[in-house]
């Protein structure tokens, strides 16, 4: 059964996974006045099967220069941690492929070893603009998981739990944005640079560094990282949607339409964030994630942790 | 921060605006007449050549892709006797407009010339000559130039007075 779920769930989020890139393409192109890709099928939606069809028959080049084992190895950390993270999600009740104890823990981990590809991916090509691009990732995302993972404290707290499922439950009477809405903006820009998305994509940052960590890169590889970014999206959309907005609760339509809608709202927001705002320079993205994020995700673990202690009934 | 807001509000709002593209194959767009498109070569009003093969415009082509060899009829009026662009060569600066003194070659809002062989891009004479006058109506070199041809002697042109005669002394 629970494998049955989660070749399911792999399924949906391998068919959401091209159809967000087709999206975002045509989002982007709306906010800027444009039509985008419009040709290929209806509304052009099959431009990404067009395009998948021209990224496996491209040369899948390694090239001479190269550490190869981890040149190949690399793409595929950041798909595998991804798939992995996307296993606790909590779609719907009885939705979902594991119910770990501490989803939250592992979902903040993979996240983590999703470092990995963007560093040996880096490394490995052998090739300044990737390494730049590289130690640009490295940093970024050591400095954005520590407040990551502070900003989630809260939630934590409240609940009791790190049962992702559990965390769902405890929002049935009010959604964690109101009492943790400190959290949930922290939470939402740690998961942004988390990802890689514009206004934190330093690591690969086109007009800068060529292509970033993936210079080197061509074909399917390519198309792994590629993939990886936009389940990446999904990912972090789908864990602001259970820790923050009541997961799949909400009234009327059944509960998996709740957790879907909830979530392309975000993915929508994300092509909006990127649609707007311009790239951040190094230092100021460093700037922001010790000196003012992770001082906040501080004082709100403290606060919640003082409220919390002064409700409770005392021994 | 409450900027970053505003601009994300502004984006947003754009999703009810207008779209800018044009969808070209299906939507053609409309040129000003003024664009430097395809080159041509025009007729004067009687329907005669405009051209008079000066070389003006071959002089002034930067990038060298006009060639022409001029002639003359038996009447005295001079033409090209071939006249050939090379359109995969040409910038499309409008320099040999410019520089032609009888409005005979002109820009024209024509971009779709696009070839499969190379040398389709090689426009003689036949191809260049149109049978109008282009941009400027009414106007004729000949008719407005002291020089003689077949039908109109000197003196006769318009708002050009009889040459004076060397060989009397009244004024």
């Amino acid at each position: 059964m629970s494998g049955l779920m989660g070749i399911a769930v792999l399924l949906g989020v391998f068919t959401v996974a091209p159809g967000l890139i087709w999206l975002e393409r045509r989002l982007l192109a709306l906010w800027q006045d444009r039509y985008g890709p419009n040709r290929v099928g209806p509304f052009g939606i099959f431009q990404v099967v067009a395009d998948m069809v021209k990224i496996f028959s491209k040369e899948d080049w390694t090239p001479p220069f190269a550490d190869r084992p981890v040149f190949v190895i690399a793409p595929g950390i950041v798909m595998v941690t991804v798939l992995m993270a996307y296993a606790v999600v909590p779609i719907a009740p009885g939705i979902g492929v594991v119910d770990l104890n501490i989803g939250l823990l592992f979902f903040l981990a993979m996240s983590s070893l999703g470092t990995y590809s963007v560093v040996l991916g880096g490394w490995s090509s052998n090739n300044k603009f990737a390494l730049i691009g590289a130690l640009r990732g490295s940093a970024q995302m050591i400095s954005y998981e520590v407040f990551m993972g502070l900003s989630l404290l809260g939630v934590v707290a409240m609940t009791g739990s790190f049962n992702l499922r559990e965390i769902v439950e405890a929002q049935r009477d009010l959604w964690n944005i109101v009492p943790q809405f400190v959290g949930f903006v922290l939470f939402m820009i740690a998961g942004v640079a988390e990802t890689r998305r514009l206004p934190f994509d330093l690591p690969e940052a086109e007009s800068e560094i060529v292509a970033g960590f993936h210079s080197e890169y061509s074909g399917m590889k390519f198309g792994m990282f590629f993939v990886g970014e936009y389940i990446g999206i999904v990912l972090i959309s789908g864990m602001i949607t259970t820790l923050f907005l009541g997961g799949w609760q909400g009234p009327l339509l059944p509960p998996i339409v709740w957790f879907m809608l909830k979530t392309f709202a975000f993915i929508c927001f994300f092509i909006l964030l990127r649609a707007t705002l311009p790239r951040l320079r190094f230092d100021q993205l460093m700037h922001l994630g010790w000196k003012v994020l992770f001082p906040l995700a501080l004082l709100n673990t403290m606060i919640t942790g003082a409220i919390l202690l002064a409700r409770s009934p005392s021994p | 921060m409450f900027s970053i807001l505003q601009g994300l509000w502004i984006v947003f709002l754009h999703m009810f605006r207008k779209r800018e593209t044009v969808q070209y194959p299906d939507e053609k767009p409309v040129f000003a007449p003024r664009y430097r498109g395809r080159i041509i070569l025009s007729r004067d009003p009687d329907g005669g050549e405009r051209c008079v093969a000066c070389y003006l415009c071959a002089a002034a082509c930067p990038v060298d892709c006009i060639s022409l060899q001029a002639t003359e009829d038996p009447a005295g009026r001079r033409y090209p006797e071939f006249f050939r662009i090379n359109f995969s060569r040409c910038i499309y600066c409008g320099y040999c407009e410019e520089a032609c003194p009888t409005y005979a070659i002109q820009l024209t809002p024509d971009v779709e010339m696009s070839e499969y062989d190379r040398n389709n891009m090689v426009y003689e004479k036949k191809d260049l000559l149109i049978s109008g006058q282009g941009k400027y109506p009414g106007y004729n070199f000949y008719r407005v130039a002291g020089m003689a041809i077949s039908g109109k002697d000197k003196g006769e042109a318009e708002r050009e007075r009889p040459p004076v005669d060397v060989k009397s002394l009244i004024p």
